[in-house]
């Protein structure tokens, strides 16, 4: 009201204030109105907590201001559960990217209705007036060869229009059920990766494709952020340290995570402790931002940390196990690790002798109860073989002894001996396999062994995991063989060694080896190391994970707070698991699901494997690998039919019809059904849909992307994808005349292209995914919807909550598929009634499918050796009841199944208390049907709520349940662990008030009581559990036969594939100026999650705007680039156009095109095929590593995101060059 | 004797870690609208590189700050006389190409698009002409992470200064990032330096601002200030300017740049100076003096003589025991680990800077010389150069540097011997020793630096408003201005008038 007097308060300022300072500043009186209007800005109408679903890990929680009714902004919460006095605390958690998303709110970018591309809704139109009903209508589209070649064709070509909610429900369901009807309903898939960042829109569509059959896919191995190495050694897919433990470590390498870039709210723990005294280390090829932090850079050439590790173990075991005694390190070796387990000698005709495989109870003794599954040691106390408990066997022999007690039920105890260097009774001369210049190398080094006697009488020479590991890298011990002198040596695995390979100079490999392993040994195992993707999206990250994991295993870091491995690779720590699980699969209704690897998938469906390398080894190796000579495709479709991995489409037949065939044969019980399909396959009447993958019958028919940007970036071999799934423009160069064919996968011709009949993106943004979809379709962001979210980074779950109600009409994801899921169930009235469905599945991880195969030798039924029994040596199979009418039913309550307990990762948790809970929570629902009187899920709170009440993690009831389950098995007493929380009972409006702190359950293996921090294995070390492998402990030595025929018994260096941009006989690029071959590599980026908020204003503005790529500036000056010139990337996979960014931060040799820009903005075409530029994945194609396709062993056991072959792209080779005109495609 | 309360900020470079969460923030709130596109209140700039705007601290071109000409201070640019002369055209000021040209992408074609030959794209556009472009040229941080190479780099003042120091080759490479907000200096030369007195500094905080209703858009701020920190709002034809988040303040929040910081490397808290000591502090001959003429106008909050005189001067006694908690004092003041950003230009900034530490070099591979205690590096041996920080941090003087370098390193080994042990005790007392610090100093940096609470990071007093208005009233009549009555019961502020 100040302003009525404007011009008296304007004239009153003419009078002087008083003059201070040596008359050098006036003390005015003048009005300050004008700071209103600042204060107006900051005055809002509420504020909201929400969170980010960007698989980025951070799991923030957020607080979304909300003034005059619109999302204007948003900064972090601070609010979060302490981490005690003396602690750093988690605030505020959240980086620029997160800052940026409420510009998605009201932006240009925005989906805000449902849109289809015209050709398709104009045919639609047509066809459904003339039909009689919708799901003719569109059978009469598809199978139009010329109608529907209108519409796939217009894919990627803009010319989307705005349609109904209503036409597009009934588009979708209608394809859904000709697809189910004329192929299987495994022809529908749906692909939404890391439910942990926002687990009831990820729910929403799973619960619908697990309902009708459809296909699942995986998405941690199939982005590599899976570390095979984790279930390799740990039996477990990932479990790390939440950031705040980095504050314990005392000594931490960075090792290829870029933490202030990519885990940029947990950095400060890194940072913080450093004032705390410990010691940091950055290894990275390039001057990353994480080296700012570090006390010490070294600098590993890309893709050679392996080397770098095992120089790093060559000198803690020959310094703190030879030279000395460690007696903590010698403690853990022995209790917690393989290193005193007996490993066989084989000698072959030759004579020469091989490490071949753990020596079992069934070996010298008999009908101990699952002998094949125990391993042996030697016990110093006795001197004689013994059997401890703890290893695969105990897990499942009924008994309680699955445990890591050392001291028996007769009060005896067993000293497990680590080495027969001083009781040998023989140094056999062992040939262990040397990759790093040549691949089939060998080295040949003695090794002290011991002679036994097996059940048959025959003398088997064995030695310890921990004298092989010796021999193998090199440790002198005065033993013959091809040892190294000293650390000057350049034999492996020398610190002169790694020198010459890794560029790293071997007086610091020496000194951070040796540093850390003293750190270790004064603080009980605080040194730590963080990894990532920079070190695990390689082809053989499990060896250089391998490799690295040997320092933290070998100092006993692992299982101890503020030691071990930190890796943090995707978000995919959903804490409250076990009742997530029951509603994401509508398990609580019928099981199993259908989950396949994802990695597998997109291989055959984009058909990749069409465009393989053979690896040149015409000249036999002195290691001579056999499998390495087969097709990764043929070793696929034998992993398939062996049940080590899944496949879906399963086979060419539907598999709903296999049902009724067998049924119309005569088969009654699911038992003779079963029966009866196996015959068929046997006799090769069914046929598997993965060696014929390229048969129509076996396309993806209708594909479902939500939450994702599958073709705009995590889609690797991205041309592939536009060629043969979507059916676009494409700028492949690779020609599969001239590639390596497979012998059992039949793939003659060119491949087929368009192979998808309905391509369907949810989402509320245009991505490059939306724009190759037929059909668009509005979401509600994630300030508009409910949901929740956790990660491994804190321990706390928190939710999203709608600061508006979605706009337009977006609606929320669950929104969405229950409405899908409505007009199906309608149009299934008539369709699909009620039937039966054949489900295949593979031997699974944490079920006795992981005892299938003893003794890890391969055994093809196909070739007869052995019989193909379902379940052993073969996938099982199970026959699952497709209500399709009541899908909608099922979709909005919780089934009676959950009455029957539930759990994961082999623990139960009872159902009928659950039960009874859920209907009190939820309510139960009134809808006339089948689930009437259920527990109701309509909405997403519901859905929320029921996950929260069914999870040891966020209901302390459920934990102790759980706790007591896993009594039961090990003997062992761990109710405690959750005792004090068993009255926690969270519900959505507990998390709104504060994020809340998980609690230890066991399905994970971290301690959380008493403000301590999460740190994995604590449980197995301090509880006795063991680990989920073989022999129950931590390993180093994996004795599959697949494994040790590719010589990968124990960690070591392999060096990167190096492919040539192009075969020799391929056509490849005409040349135009000068141009350079490079290594090339996607690292997370710092402008954006993936290509989420890469588009917004902000994060465009603060780099450069998209898309870019980094390179050395004297490599850019030697192609004549100038900075941020237009360049185009290329080799047989594709062409992208970017802009180059020279810098000295980076060496030579290797371009940066950081992950995930997507081509959306400012891409011109290339000028090699006139088309608009490609994604970061247009260079990349994936190829399948062999050993990661085991299966039915032990912890080498396939589990949905869990273990499989990963989807690396980090091998990749391309050229670079001057891109001259900008041509914009304006036509 | 005047004393006076300043809220100033402590930026622990050490834990920055370049995300640009700040500058997102902060944009976010004040300045994502028409007119104000490149105005970045906060930006973060990866050092050594040109800066924003480009060459910012190129005081010989830009002519900002003030100098001492025959023992007297006056503004760089010239005085009155001078600015009446280029009232119409200020050849100091920098131009659109120094900033960058704000640009957009045509995103509704992606929606859109007809149906057309090719996937469609969207197309940089100019956000000022309208018009498509090919691509960005330069941005507010288009050099971020050393992106640009020696080119980019070269074009840091300091660099060009330094050069026998600085190489530009992989193996030497060394980066830190310094972020960067208005000073809210003691001695404001963009107060100085405008013809409408639309600049002032507040009386009871020493937030500086612009009058929106005084600003006759003249724009000789923009120039005037050395750090570059006055914007022109192209669109309201006035100046904005970084306002300290005045509005959470006054309400005791952190401002946004630093509630949001997810390095946690922000600290806010009060100091009290003597207001009559300010000109002598920025008269000091020698530029390397003016670090230690700055620190003498701040006065002990712990002195019975100081609480008396601040009572006296109206501060009450929250803002006093701000000031004794105040982490700014702690860092600046008395652990003097904290130091102006280019004291040298006189304005007495109140945003302080602790300097990074760094790799050792590569080249090193003598174990002895390698680190201190066996695990903590050197401050020798360090990466960054101690001229560059030297340059930035206190005009020139590496010895300042070098002591603050010192006091951290003796941090971390002093807390790695109390927490793991096994450091040498004689060579940890002689590093206590050359850093002059004690262990219970040192504790008390590494809680505040490495614990750091938010109530330790931030100890913000709310705004004085028993001072001025009639509160009884203002209550309920305030946002409601317009509604109240200008009749009816009169008030004791209405009384007043």
């Amino acid at each position: 009201m100040r302003s009525k007097n404007k011009l008296f308060e304007a004239l009153k300022h003419i009078k002087p204030g008083e003059k201070i300072n040596d008359n050098w500043t006036e003390e005015s009186k003048r009005p300050r109105d004008s700071e209103d209007i600042y204060r107006r800005r900051w005055q809002h109408d509420k504020i909201v907590r929400s969170t980010h679903g960007v698989n980025c890990t951070g799991s923030c929680s957020w607080k979304i201001y909300v003034k005059d009714g619109i999302i204007t902004s948003e900064t972090q919460q601070t609010d979060y559960p302490s981490t005690g006095d003396d602690f750093p605390e988690y605030e505020p958690r959240g980086c620029p990217r997160g800052a940026s998303f409420s510009w998605y709110s009201y932006s240009p970018i925005r989906v805000k209705y449902p849109y289809i591309r015209s050709d398709l809704y104009e045919l639609w139109k047509q066809e459904r007036s003339k039909a009689s009903d919708a799901v003719q209508a569109w059978e009469t589209i598809v199978s139009d060869p010329q109608k529907r070649e209108k519409y796939v064709k217009a894919r990627g070509k803009g010319g989307f229009v705005r349609a109904t909610w209503e036409d597009m429900c009934e588009i979708i369901a209608s394809a859904s059920i000709h697809t189910i009807k004329k192929y299987g309903p495994d022809r529908i898939a749906g692909f939404s990766p890391i439910p942990a960042m926002s687990m009831i829109s990820y729910a929403a569509g799973t619960r619908f494709l697990s309902l009708i059959g459809g296909t699942i896919l995986s998405f941690y191995d199939w982005y590599a952020d899976l570390p095979p190495a984790s279930p390799q050694v740990w039996g477990e897919q990932t479990d790390v340290p939440e950031s705040a433990d980095w504050y314990n470590s005392k000594y931490f390498i960075i090792w290829g995570t870029n933490l202030p870039q990519t885990r940029t709210p947990d950095a400060h723990f890194m940072v913080e402790a450093r004032y705390n005294g410990t010691k940091v280390v950055g290894v990275s090829p390039d001057y990353a931002e994480y080296e700012k932090f570090a006390d010490i850079w070294l600098p590993a050439r890309a893709g050679t940390d392996a080397a770098l590790a095992m120089a790093m173990t060559h000198v803690i075991l020959k310094e703190f196990y030879v030279e000395k005694e460690t007696h903590y390190f010698t403690s853990y070796a022995k209790k917690f690790t393989d290193l005193p387990f007996l490993v066989t000698i084989e000698e072959n005709e030759d004579g020469k002798m091989r490490s071949d495989r753990f020596l079992r109870s069934s070996d010298i003794q008999k009908d101990l109860s699952l002998g094949e599954w125990k391993t042996l040691v030697w016990n110093e106390l006795t001197n004689l073989l013994e059997t401890p408990n703890g290893s695969m066997g105990f897990r499942w022999d009924g008994s309680n002894q699955w445990n890591l007690e050392l001291n028996k039920e007769d009060g005896s105890s067993i000293d497990p001996r680590l080495s027969f260097i001083d009781h040998s009774d023989e140094i056999a001369m062992v040939e262990f396999p040397y990759f790093a210049e040549k691949s089939g190398n060998t080295l040949t080094r003695g090794v002290p062994v011991k002679n036994i006697k097996d059940i048959n009488g025959k003398t088997l020479k064995v030695t310890t995991v921990y004298d092989l590991m010796m021999a193998h890298t090199g440790v002198d011990r005065g033993l013959a063989g091809d040892y190294p002198k000293d650390y000057n040596d350049p034999k492996p695995y020398t610190p002169a060694w790694q020198e010459s390979i890794t560029g790293v100079s071997k007086n610091h490999v020496t000194q951070v080896a040796r540093e850390f392993a003293d750190n270790a040994e004064r603080t009980k195992g605080k040194s730590m190391i963080a990894m990532g993707g920079g070190t695990n999206h390689w082809y053989h990250s499990d060896h250089i994970y391998r490799a690295i994991l040997n320092l933290v295993l070998l100092t006993g870091s692992q299982g101890v707070n503020g030691g071990g491995w930190a890796h943090y690779v995707g978000q995919e720590k959903v804490r409250p698991q076990e009742g997530w699980q029951q509603v994401a699969f509508a398990n609580d209704w019928q099981k199993p699901p259908r989950l396949q690897n994802g990695t597998s998938y997109f291989y055959f469906v984009t058909d990749q494997f069409r465009y393989e390398t053979k690896p040149d080894q015409e000249v036999k190796t002195d290691w001579a690998s056999k499998y390495d000579q087969m097709h990764p495709a043929d070793l696929n479709a034998l992993a398939v039919r062996l049940g080590w991995l899944p496949s879906f489409p399963q086979f060419s037949q539907n598999s709903i019809n296999l049902v009724k065939e067998s049924r119309e044969r005569g088969a009654k019980t699911e038992q003779e059904i079963i029966e009866d399909v196996v015959k068929q396959i046997k006799n090769e009447h069914i046929e598997w849909a993965i060696e014929n993958p390229d048969d129509p019958r076996n396309f993806p028919r209708v594909f479902f992307n939500w939450r994702s940007n599958l073709l705009g970036d995590s889609g690797k071999g991205h041309e592939f994808f536009v060629k043969h799934l979507v059916g676009g423009d494409n700028q492949v160069m690779a020609e599969p005349e001239n590639s390596w064919k497979p012998e059992t996968v039949k793939a003659e011709g060119e491949g087929p292209t368009g192979k998808a009949d309905l391509l369907v993106s949810v989402d509320f943004r245009m991505t490059s995914s939306g724009l190759f979809s037929d059909i668009v379709l509005p979401a509600a962001t994630w300030y508009e919807k409910y949901d929740i979210s956790s990660t491994d980074m804190h321990p706390f779950v928190h939710p999203f909550n709608a600061a508006v109600s979605p706009p337009w009409e977006a609606k929320s994801d669950w929104n969405t598929f229950r409405e899908i899921s409505r007009v199906f169930s309608e149009l299934a009235e008539k369709h699909l009634p009620a039937t039966e469905d054949l489900v295949m599945s593979p031997l699974a991880h944490d079920t006795e499918g992981e005892i299938a195969q003893s003794l890890g030798k391969i055994k093809d039924w196909r070739k007869g050796e052995v019989e193909p029994i379902p379940g052993k040596t073969m996938p099982s199979f199970k026959v699952v009841p497709r209500d399709y009418p009541n899908v909608y039913q099922k979709m909005t309550t919780i089934g009676d199944l959950i009455k029957k307990g539930y759990g994961g990762k082999g623990v139960t948790i009872p159902g009928e208390p659950v039960h009874d809970e859920l209907s009190a929570r939820l309510g139960t629902s009134s809808r006339e049907g089948i689930g009437k009187g259920n527990p109701d899920l309509y909405t997403d709170k519901q859905a929320i709520n029921a996950i929260l009440l069914m999870s040891g993690a966020t209901n302390g009831k459920r934990a102790v349940a759980g706790w007591k389950s896993l009594e039961a098995k090990t003997g062992q007493k761990l109710e405690e662990i959750a005792k004090a929380r068993e009255e926690d009972d969270y519900t959505l409006e507990d998390l709104t008030i504060q994020p809340r702190t998980a609690i230890s359950t066991p399905v994970w293996s971290g301690l959380e009581k008493d403000h301590r921090r999460y740190s994995p294995f604590t449980v197995n070390t301090e509880y006795n559990i063991p680990w989920r492998t073989l022999t129950g402990r931590q390993s180093f030595y994996m004795d599959h036969e697949m494994m040790l025929d590719f010589g990968e018994g124990l960690p070591l260096y392999l060096p990167p594939l190096n492919y040539d941009p192009f075969l020799k006989k391929e056509k490849g690029v005409e040349e135009s100026g000068k141009s350079l071959t490079v290594r090339y590599l996607t690292p997370h980026q710092k402008w954006g999650i993936h290509t989420m908020f890469t588009d917004t204003t902000n994060m465009s503005t603060l780099f450069r705007g998209w898309q870019t790529i980094w390179m050395n500036e004297e490599d850019g000056a030697s192609i004549d680039l100038k900075d941020n010139d237009f360049v185009e990337v290329y080799n047989r996979n594709g062409a992208i156009a970017a802009r180059v960014v020279l810098t000295y931060r980076i060496p030579k040799g290797m371009v940066y095109m950081y992950h995930a820009q997507d081509r959306t903005l400012g891409v011109p075409a290339t000028s090699i095929n006139k088309q608009r530029g490609g994604t970061h994945n247009s260079v990349t194609r994936i190829t399948l590593k062999p050993t990661h396709m085991i299966g039915g062993y032990s912890q080498l056991s396939y589990g949905f995101n869990y273990y499989g072959p990963t989807g690396h792209q980090r091998d990749t080779v391309a050229v670079i060059r001057a891109l001259k005109e900008v041509d914009w495609l304006e036509n | 004797m005047r004393i006076k309360a300043q809220v100033a900020m402590v930026m622990h470079l050490d834990k920055c870690i370049g995300c640009h969460t700040c500058s997102v923030t902060c944009k976010n709130t004040w300045t994502n609208r028409p007119g104000t596109e490149y105005m970045w209140f906060n930006n973060v700039e990866t050092r050594p590189g040109p800066g924003y705007p480009k060459r910012w601290e190129d005081t010989g071109h830009y002519k900002g700050g003030w100098v001492l000409k025959n023992g007297k201070l006056q503004l760089k640019a010239g005085g009155p006389i001078s600015k009446l002369i280029n009232i119409f055209y200020n050849p100091d000021m920098a131009s659109m190409d120094n900033y960058y040209e704000p640009w957009t992408y045509d995103y509704d074609n992606l929606i859109h698009s007809p149906k057309r030959e090719n996937l469609p794209v969207g197309r940089p556009q100019s956000q000022i002409t309208g018009k498509y472009i090919d691509k960005p040229e330069w941005g507010p941080n288009w050099d971020d992470d050393l992106a640009g190479g020696s080119e980019t780099t070269s074009m840091d003042p300091t660099v060009e200064k330094l050069q026998e120091h600085i190489s530009m080759e992989y193996e030497k490479t060394f980066m830190m990032y310094l972020p960067r907000i208005c000073e809210h200096c003691l001695n404001p030369s963009c107060v100085a330096s405008c013809p409408s007195g639309a600049l002032y500094k507040r009386d009871e905080d020493g937030v500086v601002l612009v009058d929106q209703e005084a600003c006759r858009g003249w724009r000789f701020c923009m120039s005037g200030c050395p750090y570059h920190k006055v914007y022109y709002n192209w669109n309201t034809h006035k100046a904005e300017k970084c306002n300290f988040c005045y509005p959470r303040t006054e309400a005791g929040l952190p401002t946004i740049c630093s509630e949001t910081c997810v390095g946690r490397i922000r600290y806010i808290g009060v100091v009290l100076y003597d207001a009559d000591k300010v000109k002598a502090a920025a008269s000091v001959e020698d530029p390397k003096d003016l670090y230690e003429s700055q620190l003498s106008v701040f006065l002990d909050p712990f002195d019975p003589e100081v609480i008396k005189e601040a009572k006296k001067a109206g501060i009450n006694n929250e803002w006093i025991e701000g000031a004794q908690n105040s982490p700014v004092y702690k860092m600046a003041m008395k652990w003097k680990i904290a130091l102006p950003l280019h004291a040298e230009y006189r304005t007495l900034p109140m945003v302080w800077y602790v300097p990074p530490l760094s790799p050792i070099m590569n080249h090193i591979t003598n174990e002895e010389e390698l680190s201190t205690d066996g695990y903590i590096p050197a401050v020798d041996q360090m990466r960054i150069p101690i001229q560059y920080l030297a340059s930035i941090l206190a005009a020139d003087d590496t010895e300042v540097i070098r002591n603050v370098l010192l006091k951290l390193t003796a941090m971390r080994v002093h807390m790695r011997g109390k927490t793991v042990g096994g450091i040498d005790e004689f060579r940890q007392s002689e590093l206590l020793k050359e850093a002059n610090t004690t262990p219970e100093e040192i504790e008390d940096m590494a809680r505040l630096l490495g614990v750091a609470k938010y109530n330790e990071r931030f100890v913000i007093p709310t705004g004085r408003r028993e001072m001025d208005d009639d509160l009884y009233a203002k209550q309920g009549i305030c946002s409601l201005e317009d509604l109240a009555p200008p009749e009816g019961i009169v008030t004791n502020m209405q009384r007043r008038r």
